[in-house]
């Protein structure tokens, strides 16, 4: 399938840049969503930024002491503490002068969405010149598939097993951009590591913002979603083409959704291939398509308009 | 020389901070240290300090942020206390790991619950092992002068540590004394831009914080452990070339000795006490009793020789602390004890713990504690292993 844009993309914004700035010979596992995403990611925010990482995946797989994929300056301090660190970076480059650096905060659903969250607030808050990017995997898969804020309902995970009595994690999804639209962020968009020109030009877009940004990146995982690690860019595009994730950014609080799929797709063909949904009844997919149907309908009514 | 104030703890600490030129400071409010950063607000509001100021919502984050501009080149403080330091606990680890040399002034209170606001030093001597220098201030000037000493030692390529100034909180922060504030072209002179070799720039794209494997890991930790070594050097060596350069009066670099030459007994503790305890100790000698002090003015590195050579021929040593390892004793005690283990002279320790919670530590308390280690010298046992000063029997 090719990606049909809702809105015109000049021609120089539809070819991802050739520079790498994430070295290969990482050790992410085959199929990883998230290592896709930071490589498109870093195309985009350019050699001449730093990046700050949270404790998780990206970090484990990509700092073994003493190699390093990074080819920006990078830091990582804690789990939940990356917003501040970056803060601090951010501050200090305007303390001593230095400008044009862009900071970008790089950390998983766990570290930017749950234990980090507070930190990301209050840089929010203090508009810190900070762009956020967050590769939701759903879960916290380096610690081995505990449920986090980003599970979606129905899915199981370590923490949120299957039973006889319970059906996975019991609650939705956390509506990250509409916190961030509560914070005043300028430019809010959600990408997918299966439309990566989408992705590059809005991550272009977000650092060129003065002030905070946030791109929230959707990153399936084989391990910790089940699913054979050839088939992530396939999840990645059905998420889209079936409502699941939302491909859109909300400029200045109008909304534009990038890329809407002529006719939405079952999600069951998006549940059913991957384990962590396979406990689900008929009956729980289609509360999760009536959900899915909801949500997309109410967001599809106010594309253009302003969501504030 | 600059000119004498008087002026407040917090306020007097916050001016030398500002002459120390930091170029990023990010704090949150905390009881009793929140005069600190508030006046270093002020400075910055004033366009009188040219740094970025960082309204963080933690106390976690404020060190975290550190953290970020420490890496990047830039001088950075915070002031903190109490439940607010016990929140960074897990960063303090991590800027030492990381070698960022922030300075930090640890307005020393005690840890609920009970809830308290006064001052005791159990917040610091918790972060013991945290990986950050600490150093105990006796009064207000010395706190002045130990923020400017210890950036010189923190950033000391060396060293590369971070750094706590611990003075009590309320009786130093608080407190109206007449101080010295180093002036900023003799500070700029004594303390050199910080310009680390290592830091975080496009032209030089270095990864800090990665993960070490245990074929990696203990090589960091014994290089932190030869820097704390390199630490007890150099906190040496500033502390003499500053008193040179500003003109003080020499009070002590690892540790401080108060008339403990042909001392019977020892006095041993650190912080604000120290005033009373030198006071008491004048009294006890006019009536011929020979007793000395011993004021420990560096925890972290800990003196251990120098605190040796200092006591080594006391009968009885008294170690007055405001902190407990419950379930054990006091922490300097215990760290004292351990070091006379491996000595051929060993004088009697008594350990008290006093002054937990703000609790005044009056002089003829001290006078008590001088009496036990008398009678402890002439072979009466004390009844207790870990004695609480002053405790109210009444109440328990």
């Amino acid at each position: 399938m090719t990606m049909k844009p809702s809105l015109k993309i000049e021609k120089s914004k539809l070819r991802l840049p050739e520079t790498e700035l994430f070295g290969p010979g990482s050790r992410a596992c085959a199929g990883c969503g998230e290592l896709l995403a930071v490589r498109h990611a870093l195309k985009a925010t350019g050699s001449n930024s730093i990046v700050v990482s949270a404790t998780g995946c990206m970090e484990v797989i990509s700092s073994p002491y003493p190699e390093s994929a990074w080819k920006t300056p990078w830091i990582h301090s804690l789990f939940e503490n990356a917003a501040a660190v970056a803060s601090g970076v951010e501050s200090a480059l305007k303390a001593l002068g230095k400008s044009g650096i862009r900071v970008v905060v790089m950390g998983g659903d766990g570290a930017l969405a749950d234990i980090g969250f507070g930190a990301v607030s209050g840089a929010l808050d203090r508009r810190q010149s900070l762009t956020y990017i967050l590769t939701d995997n759903e879960a916290y898969m380096n610690t081995g598939i505990q449920s986090s804020g980003t599970t979606p309902y129905g899915a199981w995970t370590t923490t949120t097993p299957a039973g006889a009595v319970k059906k996975g994690k019991e609650t939705p999804k956390k509506d990250l951009v509409r916190i961030m639209l509560g914070h005043g962020v300028q430019y809010i968009a959600t990408a997918s590591i299966a439309y990566p020109i989408d992705l590059v030009n809005k991550v272009k877009k977000a650092v060129s913002v003065d002030g905070p940004s946030f791109v929230h990146i959707s990153c399936p995982c084989p391990i910790g979603w089940h699913f054979p690690p050839e088939k992530t860019v396939e999840i990645a595009r059905l998420a889209v083409d079936t409502g699941m994730w939302i491909i859109y950014e909300v400029e200045r609080g109008i909304l534009r959704i990038t890329y809407k799929p002529d006719r939405l797709k079952p999600v069951r063909d998006y549940l059913v291939l991957q384990g962590r949904f396979e406990h689900l009844s008929d009956a729980d997919i289609e509360k999760i398509q009536s959900d899915c149907t909801k949500s997309y309908e109410n967001l599809v009514n106010r594309d253009g308009k302003s969501l504030i | 020389m600059g000119r004498l104030e008087i002026m407040q703890g917090g306020a007097a600490v916050a001016n030398a901070v500002k002459n120390c030129e930091p170029n990023v400071i990010a704090a949150y409010p905390i009881t009793p240290a929140t005069i600190i950063v508030e006046s270093l607000a002020e400075f910055v509001a004033d366009g009188i300090l040219k740094a970025e100021y960082i309204n963080v919502e933690s106390e976690h984050s404020a060190i975290s942020a550190l953290i970020g501009a420490s890496s990047v080149g830039a001088r950075t403080f915070s002031a903190t206390s109490s439940q607010g330091l016990a929140l960074m606990h897990e960063a303090l680890f991590n800027a030492s790991g990381l070698r960022l040399p922030v300075v930090m002034v640890v307005a020393n209170r005690a840890l609920s619950a009970p809830l308290s606001i006064w001052n005791d030093q159990q917040d610091s001597i918790s972060q013991r092992d945290s990986g950050w220098i600490q150093l105990y201030a006796e009064d207000v000037q010395e706190a002045v002068d130990m923020c400017v000493q210890a950036y010189r030692v923190a950033e000391d390529p060396k060293v590369l540590l971070p750094a706590m100034v611990c003075m009590d909180g309320f009786i130093l922060t608080h407190v109206y004394e007449p101080v010295e504030i180093p002036p900023l072209e003799e500070v700029r002179r004594f303390l050199p831009p910080f310009n680390p070799k290592n830091k975080l720039i496009p032209e030089c794209p270095l990864s800090f914080g990665m993960f070490a494997d245990p074929s990696f890991y203990t090589e960091f930790k014994y290089l932190q452990h030869t820097a704390f070594m390199e630490a007890k050097k150099t906190i040496k060596k500033v502390a003499s070339e500053f008193c040179k350069s500003f003109g003080r009066d020499n009070y002590g670099d690892l540790i401080q000795e108060y008339r403990t030459k042909d001392a019977e007994v020892v006095l041993v503790s650190m912080g604000s006490l120290i005033g009373t305890l030198k006071d008491a100790v004048d009294d006890l000698r006019e009536k011929g009793i020979k007793v000395g002090v011993l004021k420990v003015r560096s925890f972290r590195p800990f003196p251990s020789e120098e605190i040796y050579n200092s006591i080594k021929e006391a009968k009885a040593i008294a170690v007055i602390e405001k902190d407990i390892s419950l379930g054990l004793g006091g922490a300097l005690l215990l760290e004292i004890r351990s070091e006379l283990y491996s000595k051929p002279k060993k004088p009697i320790t008594l350990g008290f713990i006093a002054g937990l919670g703000g609790r005044d530590i009056p002089k003829p308390s001290i006078n008590r504690v001088v009496e036990k280690a008398f009678a402890a010298a002439e072979g009466r046992k004390a009844k207790e292993e870990v004695e609480f000063l002053d405790l109210r029997k009444e109440m328990i």
